[in-house]
This record gives structure tokens, C-alpha cells and sequence, in this order.
């Protein structure tokens, strides 16, 4: 199904180049502009999905693209995942750099065999002769009122699998940045964007991601760069690691926690593949205490992942587990109930009270 | 058929123009021969509610009351012609835009809103109506109908020559699902398997933005060929037709002849879903074009022009639909989401400790809520 339309995100567009290098962009707007920079720079990147030509994406990411770089470059794909992932690793191997829009979350299954048995194994099985620079991105989460199979959070599936790379911007300045580094990557990368964020405005400066990307080894540092996590507020008592969607929520959280006279230090991880540990654990060791939220199911999934890793690596520093919130282990409910499934203030703030009673 | 594109008119299967004249056809002409006037005041009777329903649904997601909805409008005719061909032991799997099939099968129509509410993810029992719930995962459900098929076929449903017993299913999917890998291995284990299925190709030319030109070059019926099964266009705007068309389709996989794919080509009237802007992809000309082949009015001219469509009747008709209307605006309106407690029910047929755990835990986290508010 199509979700909201996104006017903000056509009137804002950015134009082209010799505009001012800071300007004020919803999330969306900030990913279109950066696949345009993508495309300016780089006649090898082409755009690939289902109704990303003329409609401009379900969520107008892909606006006006397909107006100024034509339909060899702007390709309205038929209805089939597994073609759109499957053809777009044949292009990969002649030097193209797809990037793919899979329309939502929950329709990247009939891609799943593409990306986890091809994809992600294919430099392994060439013992590197193939690179394979394929970005998918993904529209995910919630919160948006939607129907079955359009709220999901199916990232651990993906960070399960070797080979393959995940993101998730959270802010309009790392939507802009962070496509970008994904596409300069030689790895394939899951570019997972929070739609219930893509309307959030935020500043958004342009030079920084391009300036890297000139550099000789602007490649690897775009890889490294955009795998680094971003300490969102500073504190001493909790870290609060939340990604994507959670971000803004954790941002409350500590607000909130702060009036209480708690001291929460967020940290927006950005990479879920791989995670950036040293930036976790430098947290942890020095505020003692980790709650992780996300709004994928918290059975098997990213939160357990870090927790895990925070045990082993700091349990000495740690005053009490690391707590996870997150969706329940069941389906995405009817989108009635999904304040209840979906993580909010009041469960972080829960959880946040928990590890301070250590 | 060869050398036209997906989107020619030649060599459809049409009954009645739409001018609203009957149009002689040898082969499938027989197929609608039994049909008296009281039938087609019925076929008109049943698009006229499906339309009315629909156009109360797109209302109510206008005023907030529905997420979204997915609008039936200008595939009446394909939708009732063909649910109007079901046997009582015929198995129908709708993709998420026939509820005109759904009004021919009895489904009670505004509890199929209660899924485009929020409310939960399906309403009726399938066993009860024969009637296979929503799937909006485009073309899964495909691959569920040939494998309904074969069982049918193997618990003796199938080709006994007792009209009250043989049936067969009719699977309905859109002209975007062809291009689905799934949507290709059903026509295969269908194929090879000789499967009583009817594949009910709904082309209504888009799939959101696509036209049915990025999905296929040629017409989307020739694509069976390769398959080995047979297959028939047919106007999808035409419910004499496409009842001409599924009666034979259907009575050939009831006898345990395989499987058959009907393309019935129509015309999405209305925007994808209510969130969808048409105006961006698709030209007014194009819709005035195929306004002018609504698949009611054709019916209704050449029932009118009969004079086979007595006032008192048409009265009665447009009465029903209104009373539909108002039962469909006045049932939505009082649905409420029961206990959050509930959606925990129904993950599993048998305890599962996550589920459980999870279940307690938001339990006792909303009980604490309450206990903090009152010494608040
Ligand atoms: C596997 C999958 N991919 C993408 C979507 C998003 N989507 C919903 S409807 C639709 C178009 C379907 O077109 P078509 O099959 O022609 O049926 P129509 O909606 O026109 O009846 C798309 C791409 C989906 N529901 N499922």
C-alpha cells in the first residue's frame, strides 16, 4: 500500500549544485538530495524500485530524479524483488553501483534469498575478485498507522548474515551523509530510513560528506565513517542506545530522565552492522549502566546482540544488566494497538528507573 | 494474439459493448446463454451495492475513520461476473481489492474494514464462506491457491461429474503480481501438477504508478502459453463476459481438465489506494476514456433500452445501497480496539513461554502505570 504522501519533501527538493552549503531539509528531502549528489558525482549509480520514476517512491524519496538524470538511471522496476536485487548484482559486476528501493519493510522477503545466499557471500566466494556495491534502501519501523507487512523492523534477519552492512539514519544531516558513504562503499548496504522520521526537519550541511569523498581513500573512509556511532547528548548515569526510529525517543527520554535528576547519555548507534563498540563500550564503562531501544522484537534480535557484547566486554564496570525495549514477540499488530506494542516514553523512562535502582 | 502489447483491446472476449450492445461470440456466446434478465438485474444489482460500499469506505478514510482503503471502483464487472460464476464448493483467494468477490460470497461487507481500521489483520472465517482472506503480500497467496487446488483434488473434489461436489478454485491476483516470482511457480506447480485453478488476472493497467507496460510487453494471458495452460482475455468491463468466460474456466477445472488463466482487462477508476496522487503518472484523457466504459453503466443501458430495468426495481436497488452505506458508516464509527491484552492471543495455537512472559510483563507494566496515575 502507499503510505502519507510527503509534500514536504517536494518542496523543499533541493535544487541542484550553487545553493547555500547549510540549509534546513526534512530527512526525505536530505536522502533525495544526497542520491542526487550520488548521481552528480558518479554516472555509474543508477536507481532502481517499484514506482521511484514518475510518483517519486511511495515517499517521494526518489522526487524529480527521474525527471533530471532520465529513465536509464531513474528505472521503474516490475512488481518483483527478487528481479530487482538479483539483476542489480549482474550490474554490480560490470562496475555499476545500483541503488534499490524496496517500496517497504515488509516486502523484502521476496528478496531475502538474493540478499543473504548472493549478495552478502559474493566477495567471500570470489575470495575478493567481485565487489558487489549494491545499496537497498528500506522505509521501516512504525508509528505511521498503517496496514500488515508496511511497520516492520526486520533488521537482525539481515545482521545475522556476513557480508553485508547496515545502517540507519536517524537525523536529516546523516540521511544526507550516510547514502552517500553507503554508495561509496564497495560493501553491500542495507540503508534502513525510519519513515515516521522522514518529515523531521534538521539542519543539513553539505560539505562535510563531500570533501571526504574526494580524498584518494575516500571510499574506505566513508565505510568507516558512516560505521561510527554519534553521541547524541552527554551524561554520566545511563547510556541510552537507541537507532533510527528510537533516536528522537531516547532524546525525550533523557530530557525527561533529566528533570528526574538522572543524567542519560544517548548514543545513536547509525551502524547496526557493525556495531561501533568502542564508542558503546567508552560509554557503558563510564556511565556504568545500558538500556538499548529498539522497535524491532527484542527476542533474538539487535538488542540481545549488544547487550551480550557490553556483558563480556564491561561486565566489571557494569551496575546492572543491560535492559532492552522494544516490540513483543508476536507480529506487528493492528495499527490500533501499535502505541502499545511499539516502545514509548513511558517504557524507556521504566527502564531507565530499573537500572538506576542498581 | 502476437505483436500486440499488454494494453490492446483486440481480440477480447466482450458480450456486451459499451454502448450497451450484445456482441455475438461462438465459443464463450453459449456460456451466457442461461442468463435470464432477473440474472442481470442481479449482476447490476450486486455492482451497484459493491460501488456503494466502496464509495462509503473511500468517505469514511477521508474523515479518519480508516487508515486507508483500497478502492474497487471500475472493476465491478470483473469482480462480480466471475464471483457470480462460484459454485457453493469453489474456493475463491482474493489478493486485497475484490470486494465485489467478496459481496458474492456472503462476507458481511463492513467487517472487511475492520482490517483498514487498525483493528486486526483479518475479520471473516475462510472455511465459512469459501473465501480465503485478504493477502497483501502481492502474488503469496498464489502459490497457497494451487496447493488448496491439489488437495481439493486429491480429497475426491474434483472431477466426480457431481455438480454439488466437484469444485475448483479461482485465485484473483493484479497485472504488477505477474511479474512475481511466486506468481510464476504457481503457474508452474499448477501446470505439472494438472491443478483445478482458475488464475483470475485482474488487469487493471497499474500497478500503483506502472502501467502494466512495465511488467510485460506482450498480453499478460499469453504468458500461460508458456506454461502449457490455457488462457482466455476477456473485457474485464463486460460482466457478461467475464461470466461467459469464468463459467467456462471454471466448469474445465472442476472436470479435472488443469488449470486455466483468465485476463480480464479493466480499469482502476480511482487512485491506487486513498493515499495515492493518480494525477502524477496518469492522464486525465485516460481516465475520461475509461469513465466512458464504467462497467456499470453498460448494463444498465442495455437492460434500460430493453426496458428490462423497471423504476420500482431501480429504487429498490439505490435504497439497499444507501442502507448499506449507512450500515457500513454507522458499524466503523462504533468499532472501538478492544484490551491491548488481546493481540497476545493467537501467536501460537499452543503456550509459548516469549509470548507468555511478554504478555505478563505488559500486564503488570500497565497495571504499575495505573497504581502511579491514582497516587499521583
Ligand atoms: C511483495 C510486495 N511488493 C510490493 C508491494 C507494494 N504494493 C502494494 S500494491 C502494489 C501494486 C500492485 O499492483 P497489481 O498487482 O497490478 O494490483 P492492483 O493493486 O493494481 O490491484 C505494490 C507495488 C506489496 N504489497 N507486496
Amino acid at each position: 500500500m502507499t503510505a502519507p504522501t510527503h509534500e514536504q519533501v517536494s518542496s523543499d527538493r533541493l535544487a541542484p549544485e550553487g545553493l547555500a552549503p547549510v540549509r534546513t531539509l526534512t530527512l526525505g528531502a536530505a536522502i533525495n538530495a544526497g542520491l542526487r549528489a550520488a548521481m552528480d558525482r558518479d554516472p555509474k549509480v543508477v536507481l532502481m524500485g517499484e514506482d521511484i520514476g514518475a510518483l517519486g517512491g511511495v515517499f517521494r524519496v526518489t522526487d524529480g530524479l527521474l525527471k533530471d538524470f532520465g529513465e536509464r538511471r531513474v528505472m521503474d522496476t516490475p512488481l518483483a524483488e527478487s528481479g530487482i536485487v538479483g539483476t542489480a548484482i549482474g550490474m554490480a559486476f560490470r562496475g555499476y553501483r545500483p541503488v534499490l528501493e524496496i517500496q517497504f519493510d515488509g516486502f523484502i522477503f521476496p528478496a531475502f534469498d538474493q540478499i543473504t545466499t548472493s549478495l552478502a557471500k559474493l566477495h567471500y566466494r570470489t575470495k575478493g575478485k567481485l565487489t558487489v556495491p549494491l545499496v537497498i534502501r528500506v522505509p521501516y519501523a512504525g508509528h505511521i498507522g498503517a496496514i500488515e507487512h508496511h511497520s516492520e523492523s526486520p533488521e537482525a534477519l539481515f545482521a545475522h548474515t556476513a557480508g553485508l552492512r547496515i545502517v540507519s539514519p536517524a537525523t536529516p544531516q546523516d540521511g544526507y551523509d550516510m547514502i552517500q558513504q553507503s554508495i561509496a562503499s564497495p560493501d553491500p548496504v542495507l540503508f534502513f530510513e525510519p519513515k515516521a522520521r522522514y518529515w523531521d526537519k534538521g539542519e543539513v550541511d553539505s560539505t562535510r560528506v563531500a570533501s571526504q569523498l574526494d580524498l584518494a581513500d575516500g571510499a574506505s573512509k566513508a565505510t568507516a565513517e558512516m560505521s561510527k556511532a554519534r553521541v547524541a547528548r552527554e551524561g554520566t548515569d545511563v547510556t541510552l542506545m537507541a537507532y533510527g526510529p528510537t533516536v528522537r525517543l531516547a532524546m525525550q527520554a533523557a530530557v525527561a530522565a533529566a528533570e528526574g535528576g538522572v543524567s542519560v547519555e544517548v548514543l545513536d548507534l547509525r551502524s547496526i552492522s557493525p556495531f561501533d563498540y568502542e564508542t558503546i563500550l567508552a560509554s557503558v564503562k563510564k556511565t556504568g549502566r545500558g538500556v538499548v531501544v529498539h522497535e524491532a522484537p527484542v527476542a533474538y534480535g539487535t538488542g540481545g546482540e549488544l547487550a551480550a557484547h557490553v556483558a563480556e566486554h564491561a561486565f566489571f564496570h557494569l551496575h546492572a544488566p543491560v535492559l532492552r525495549v522494544g516490540g513483543f514477540h508476536m507480529p506487528y499488530p493492528g495499527s490500533k494497538f501499535e502505541h502499545d506494542y511499539l516502545p514509548s516514553l513511558d517504557r524507556v523512562l521504566d527502564a531507565v528507573d530499573k537500572v538506576m535502582a542498581h | 494474439m502476437a505483436g500486440i502489447g499488454p494494453l490492446s483491446e483486440e481480440g477480447l472476449v466482450r458480450l456486451l459493448d459499451h454502448t450497451g450492445e450484445r456482441v455475438a461470440d461462438e465459443y464463450f456466446g453459449p456460456f451466457a446463454e442461461h442468463l435470464t434478465f432477473d440474472d442481470l438485474r442481479g449482476f447490476w444489482r450486486d455492482m451497484i451495492m459493491t460501488r456503494a460500499f466502496d464509495t462509503e469506505a473511500t468517505s469514511l478514510q477521508r474523515q479518519g475513520e480508516l487508515g486507508l482503503w483500497v478502492a474497487s471502483l471500475g472493476q465491478e464487472a470483473a469482480q462480480i461476473g466471475s464471483g457470480r460464476a462460484l459454485r457453493d464448493p469453489d474456493y475463491a483467494f482474493p489478493s486485497y481489492r475484490e470486494h465485489g468477490v467478496a459481496f458474492t460470497r456472503g462476507i458481511d461487507m463492513p467487517s472487511i474494514l475492520r482490517v483498514f481500521r487498525g483493528l486486526e489483520h483479518s475479520t471473516w472465517d475462510p472455511a465459512a464462506h469459501n473465501f480465503h482472506i485478504y493477502t497483501l503480500v502481492i502474488g503469496a497467496h498464489t502459490l497457497h491457491a494451487v496447493g488448496y487446488a491439489q488437495a481439493m483434488d486429491w480429497d475426491g473434489l474434483v472431477g466426480s461429474g457431481d455438480p454439488d461436489k466437484d469444485g475448483a478454485v479461482i485465485c484473483y491476483f493484479g497485472d504488477g503480481a505477474t511479474s512475481q516470482g511466486d506468481v510464476n511457480e504457481a503457474m508452474v506447480f499448477a501446470a505439472v501438477n494438472n491443478a483445478p485453478i482458475v488464475f483470475f488476472i485482474q488487469n487493471n493497467q497499474f500497478a500503483i504508478s506502472e502501467s502494466v507496460t512495465r511488467q510485460s510487453t506482450v498480453p499478460l494471458a499469453q504468458r500461460a502459453i508458456g506454461f502449457g495452460i490455457p488462457s482466455v482475455r476477456v473485457d474485464g468491463n463486460d460482466v457478461v463476459a467475464v461470466h461467459a468466460v469464468t463459467r467456462w474456466a471454471m466448469e474445465h477445472a472442476r472436470s479435472g481438465a488443469g488449470p486455466v488463466v483468465i485476463e480480464a482487462l479493466t480499469y482502476r477508476m480511482g487512485a491506487h489506494t486513498t493515499s495515492d496522487d493518480p494525477t502524477r503518472y496518469r492522464s486525465s484523457a485516460d481516465e475520461d476514456y475509461w469513465r466512458e466504459r464504467d462497467p456499470i453503466a453498460r448494463v444498465e443501458t442495455y437492460l434500460r433500452g430493453l426496458g428490462e430495468l423497471p423504476e420500482d426495481f431501480e429504487e429498490a436497488v439505490r435504497a439497499d445501497a444507501k442502507e448499506l452505506g449507512r450500515v457500513t458508516r454507522e458499524a466503523v464509527k462504533s468499532w472501538q480496539p478492544g484490551p491491548t491484552d488481546t493481540i497476545f492471543e493467537h501467536v501460537y495455537a499452543e503456550p509459548h513461554p516469549l509470548v507468555d512472559a511478554d504478555r505478563a510483563w505488559f500486564a503488570q507494566y500497565e497495571a504499575s502505570f495505573t497504581d502511579k496515575e491514582v497516587t499521583r
